[in-house]
């Protein structure tokens, strides 16, 4: 192989390597991780929201066609500045979680739990977003999280 | 490396060019239905179906058409024209036969499961959403047909090419072909394991549950490999007929062997990334394929760089001067002889540049999390299996079907136009859709009738409109571009035949030819890879059996029809106003 090609190679391997680099910091340093296997998780059939300490809560949401019940009904309201901890599955079929401007992004899958936290610091409505098809009418299942 | 052209006539002639027409014919339904659901998705269309078809059977079809059936026939009818032409070996009619009737016999049962309204479970089919079991069998057999020739005919006749040569090396698009069906029956595999035992039993009615994760974690093993199995045609045209269509050599031959044996490594063990969001699966494992998927960049990087260089080369050839004067001296736009081809192929690169830097954001681990399931990733395979993908493979049928029946292309000024139309669209789409995707707006989902419709005061999101306006604009310019398009493959389909049925292939010769060691011996590259998805498959699928997943949890059982809430008639989202 010619000197270009292996100078084109070992820039493009440099600059993958710095990419996933720069993913490991942000996902252990920064604790932008994803969510993981929880071998121990609770099974929960029905949704709630329990406070569990100072402005921080914890919501069981179980999705179904076509809501999601997080204990009553497709809404919650938190304080400003809450720390809230969402374990999703879901009851039928595959649907997804998204919390609109926020991280939280999850799949909802039968017989599994996934997790997520997110901290709202600005007052406001969230929309919670099914993002993964679901039947005739997934296009309409949504929920919702007001900071207050 | 053989440049003549092979008369062929009989079955084996009728054959390739029925593969070539029959996926084609349904693609139009596929496309016309993509223009549908941009304008559904934009608020344009509030409907929830069009002429009787409901919008996700629409999508459904049109996932399963463009992505399956076009992809899977067109690789199969590709690597029969390549082999005959390079290996200069007759196929066995036996063989293609019975291909071709798995195939078509296969796309048949699953086109009238989709049509009647039966299997409206996207082209992901995830369970527990079931299908009427002909989808399942149907998709099956269109599977084992596409892999029969690679066992029964290719690798019988490369075989035989060997032993009449010994030291000869492997034609380059030989074993990029042999590399890609390789691929493609590893990765079969695990998506029969749940078709066979978890679907199609579901969907007979003979088991009622079933686990979910599992038959996700091997849906991803098939499902991300499967898009290397439509990317590796299109790179064995990008390495050995582009430079030749452009006027000049290949830059690299061990370069560009490298970077198919890569893809063979690299290609499998990287499916978590389409399950970042999900609980089951530790995180470190999806590191670990993110890693991979990082590595599986490298031989598309190498191919840039390949490509970029034998484009650069040709330009010298036809005269360029200075440092970028080569751009300036490529057949653009050429009707004379087979030049033509070089537009699809180019507006395909350019479209697969979104394509690459979007990618890589989306195997991007924690990244992911800003754009998994939103309009980003629409954005995203749009200009990569829609982009250089689709341009490729649509510039072949048109090259070949006119090889195929001996006349020349009809049309060409369309046919010069179309690709240009459809990148210039699928910039624009993509663009459009990557900003309403970083705004929130999901993928797979009928926005005007929910998010895009004012009238639903509780969803309604005005601030997605404008981009979504713009992305139909751009899927409409696409659209306009296959029509052009169609008109020209029409013409040439029933052109009178000016010279003998052949298949030709313009093959450019390379400009570094001398093998590199690292490329000619290929069993270290086929242990590795199965060592390597023996690594990163094992625990993965450990976990969602064991760790991963709650037996007894709420919806674990599959509860029947897709399209029916399962037991409580669910009350349709209403939030306090």
């Amino acid at each position: 192989m010619d000197l270009f090609e292996k100078r084109a190679m070992a820039l493009a391997l440099s600059l993958v390597l710095m990419f996933f680099g720069l993913i490991v910091y942000a996902a252990k340093g920064l604790q932008a991780d994803l969510p993981t296997c929880l071998p121990n998780a609770r099974l929960f059939k029905n949704g709630q929201m329990v406070e569990v300490g100072p402005n921080r809560y914890q919501v069981d949401a179980v999705a179904f066609m076509w809501s999601f019940d997080m204990g009553q009904g497709n809404t919650i309201k938190v304080p400003r500045g809450a720390v809230v901890d969402f374990y999703v599955t879901s009851r039928d079929v595959m649907h997804g979680y998204h919390i609109d401007k926020t991280l939280v992004n999850l799949m909802a899958i039968p017989g599994a739990v996934t997790y997520a936290r997110a901290k709202f610091d600005e007052a406001g409505e969230y929309q919670i977003i099914c993002h993964e098809y679901c039947g005739l009418g997934h296009q309409s299942m949504a929920g919702k999280v007001i900071v207050e | 490396m053989q440049t003549q052209a092979i008369p062929l006539k009989g079955a084996t002639r009728f054959i390739i060019l029925s593969e070539l027409i029959i996926p084609f014919i349904l693609l139009i339904l596929g496309v016309l239905l993509g223009l549908y659901q941009v304008l559904a998705r934009a608020g344009i269309i509030k409907s929830p179906d069009i002429l009787g078809i409901n919008y996700y059977q629409g999508l459904t079809l049109h996932g399963v058409i463009n992505a399956v059936v076009f992809t899977t026939f067109f690789a199969v009818a590709f690597g029969n024209a390549i082999m005959l032409h390079q290996l200069r070996r007759p196929l066995k009619e036996g063989v293609q036969w019975a291909s071709w009737v798995l195939m078509v016999g296969g796309t048949l049962m699953a086109a009238w499961a989709m049509l009647t309204g039966r299997a409206t479970v996207l082209y992901t089919f995830y369970l527990p959403m079931v299908a009427h079991w002909t989808f399942y069998v149907g998709a099956t057999l269109l599977l084992i047909g596409s892999i029969l020739p690679y066992f029964l005919d290719w690798i019988p006749n490369t075989l035989a090419w060997r032993r009449e040569n010994p030291n000869a090396k492997l034609p380059l698009a030989v074993l990029g072909n042999l590399i890609n069906f390789t691929l493609w029956f590893l990765i079969i595999l695990p998506l029969a394991t749940t078709v066979l035992f978890q679907m199609l039993p579901l969907s007979l009615g003979l088991i009622q549950e079933t686990n979910v994760l599992v038959s996700r974690t091997l849906f991803w093993f098939f499902g991300h490999a499967l898009v290397y199995f439509w990317l590796l045609p299109s790179y064995i045209m990008l390495y050995t007929m582009l430079p030749k269509l452009a006027g000049g050599k290949l830059y690299s031959d061990p370069a560009a062997r490298l970077a198919f044996l890569l893809f063979l490594l690299f290609s499998i063990p990287v499916g978590l990334h389409h399950q970042y969001t999900e609980g089951g699966l530790s995180s470190g494992w999806k590191l670990w394929h993110a890693f991979l998927t990082f590595m599986v960049a490298l031989p598309s990087f190498i191919t840039a760089f390949t490509v970029a260089a034998s484009l650069e080369h040709a330009g010298r050839n036809n005269g360029a001067q200075g440092l970028f004067g080569w751009m300036s001296k490529l057949p653009y736009w050429n009707k004379e002889g087979d030049r033509w081809l070089f537009a699809y192929f180019i507006s395909g690169l350019i479209l697969f540049l979104f394509g690459g830097i979007t990618g890589i954001v989306n195997a991007s681990y924690n990244m992911n999390l800003v754009v998994h399931n939103t309009a980003w990733i629409v954005g995203h395979f749009h200009t990569t299996v829609g982009g250089l993908v689709t341009l490729s493979f649509l510039g072949m049928t048109l090259f070949l079907i006119a090889k195929l029946r001996g006349v020349e292309v009809k049309a060409k000024g369309l046919a010069l136009a179309a690709p240009y139309l459809w990148m210039i669209g699928f910039v624009i789409f993509e663009i459009a859709l990557s900003i309403t995707g970083l705004q929130g707006a999901p993928r797979r989902s009928n926005l005007g009738i929910s998010y895009l419709d004012p009238s639903q005061s509780h969803l309604y999101r005005g601030d997605w409109l404008f981009w979504s306006h713009i992305g139909a604009f751009g899927g409409m310019i696409a659209v306009i571009g296959f029509l052009a398009f169609t008109i020209s493959l029409v013409g040439t389909l029933f052109a009178k035949p000016v010279r003998q049925p052949e298949v030709d292939f313009p093959i450019a010769e390379a400009v570094h030819e001398q093998p590199t060691p690292l490329v000619v011996n290929l069993r270290p590259w086929v242990t590795a890879t199965l060592l390597l998805i023996v690594i990163s498959y094992t625990y993965p699928l450990y976990e969602s059996m064991t760790r991963g997943v709650l037996a007894n949890a709420p919806g674990y059982r599959s509860e029947g029809n897709s399209l029916q809430p399962p037991q409580q008639p669910s009350e349709q989202t209403s939030l306090p106003k």
